[in-house]
């Protein structure tokens, strides 16, 4: 229940953001951190952005998150 | 990368000499327990270490009165219950959710946001929100209490369950037959609640607390970082998921969780009554609060028969030694709410380790 994806914020009016995790834009409402702006990468868990990441966090995750991607399309997967 | 593997293997096999044991580490959180799996962890790190899977999932930790309680009103016309996905196969003593679903009005959402929405577009029915998880999902539940209250919404209700961390962690380390040498801390509690927040574990308790993400290779750091303090009999909070965790928290958040919940006393599977260790709506919301509003009551009530989750969720017992494991109870059938999340150690441990029905992949 506590997973969370990094997205950038792409939209942003008031409190209410679509952001973009690699290709999927998301929802996301930004109450809880009130300084973020426009191309921030934020922390997302339950549509709402938890904390402001740096770049190179985030492309760590987005890494992650394609390698997954890939790995499932293949033969190699044996279980789950 | 090796060098880093290395080291966690130097510094495990110092603690071990230290202690003169196996050196016991509890992680406290379910996608922890998840990446451990994943990554194959626990069958290459040595002997002289064992990770027990803490209360880190909220699913697996709700009471299961609690559960029986949202089941009341699951066959009312007037309600619709809002609830996060991982909730609606926990079973109940009389079902679950996800059996009472063809009538319609069990609706999942994804954010506490989609309550408010719901509650809107259904003006003639009681929307009934299931408020479970810890920190990180309750200022999302304390945004919603605050918008219903400024937008004067009536027909939106919440049974809040939030539970906090810290002092579940406190309250394991007050039994006298735990076995727990160390914290794995959780990643994205602690962006709420920050690092600081275990401080009283390590005073009181003289545990060191790790605070890691999810990468495989932060997690076998923080494993180095907790058996090197072992080790050095010096234990501090330490946190290296600094890309997002800072030592006081995300201030916003927990200020609106402060403004709008009272600390309570309250009920957890498997670890019974914990003080001080869930969040109830603050009086200001009365008129939003299920147990007030809708005559729902929470009893909490004896696990089921033969089901292990209690033990498993304080480190007692592995799952595998639970009767009820990969015979009656499995993914598909499950029993205890530690098999229905993918989160949950028994959910993690079948899937990883059970091989032609044998358990062999993870070592006990």
């Amino acid at each position: 229940m506590c997973l969370a994806v990094p997205a950038r914020i792409v939209e942003l009016k008031g409190d209410e953001a679509i952001a973009d995790c690699i290709g999927n834009r998301i929802e996301a409402k930004t109450t809880l951190v009130p300084k973020v702006k426009l191309g921030d990468i934020v922390l997302i868990h339950a549509g709402f952005a938890i904390t402001v990441l740096d770049e190179e966090e985030a492309k760590k995750t987005w890494q992650l998150l394609a390698d997954l991607d890939n790995f499932s399309k293949t033969d190699k997967r044996v279980s789950g | 990368m090796l060098e880093r593997i290395n080291r966690a293997y130097t510094q495990i096999a110092r603690a071990q000499k230290v202690l003169g044991r196996t050196v016991n580490i509890m992680e406290v959180c379910g996608t922890h327990t998840v990446s451990i799996f994943r990554a194959g962890l626990r069958t290459t790190f040595p002997e002289g270490l064992k990770l027990l899977s803490g209360p880190g999932c909220p699913v697996c930790i709700t009471d299961q009165g609690y559960i029986d309680a949202v089941l009341s009103l699951a066959d009312r016309d007037d309600c619709l219950i809002a609830t996060y996905g991982d909730m609606i196969r926990v079973p109940g003593r009389k079902g679950s959710l996800e059996q009472k679903t063809n009538k319609g009005n069990i609706k999942i959402i994804l954010s506490a946001e989609d309550v408010l929405k719901l509650a809107k577009q259904n003006p003639a029915k009681k929307i009934l929100f299931v408020a479970v998880g810890f920190e990180t999902t309750a200022p999302a539940t304390a945004v919603l209490a605050n918008e219903a209250f400024r937008q004067g919404v009536k027909n939106l209700f919440i049974f809040s369950n939030h539970k906090l961390v810290v002092p579940a962690m406190e309250a394991l380390l007050s039994e006298k037959n735990h076995r727990i040498d160390a914290f794995l801390c959780p990643g994205h509690v602690s962006v709420i609640i920050g690092s600081d927040a275990y401080k009283p574990v390590v005073e009181r308790f003289e545990k060191p607390c790790v605070v890691a993400g999810f990468e495989p290779m932060q997690i076998i750091d923080a494993i180095s970082e907790i058996c090197r303090q072992l080790a050095d009999r010096k234990p501090e909070v330490a946190s290296l998921y600094r890309a997002a965790v800072t030592a006081a928290g995300n201030k916003t958040a927990q200020k609106i969780i402060n403004e709008t919940f009272d600390v309570s006393n309250g009920w957890w599977r498997g670890l019974g009554k914990i003080k001080k260790s869930t969040l109830k709506l603050k009086k200001k919301f009365s008129h939003l609060d299920a147990e007030k509003q809708l005559g729902i009551e929470f009893i909490p009530e004896e696990d089921l028969t033969g089901c292990c989750c209690g033990e498993v969720l304080c480190g007692l017992m592995d799952p595998p030694d639970c009767g009820l494991f990969a015979t009656n109870c499995t993914p598909e059938t499950p029993v205890g709410p530690c098999m229905v999340s993918s989160e949950g150690a028994c959910a993690a441990w079948f899937k990883y380790t059970l091989k032609k029905g044998k358990v062999d992949g993870g070592r006990r």
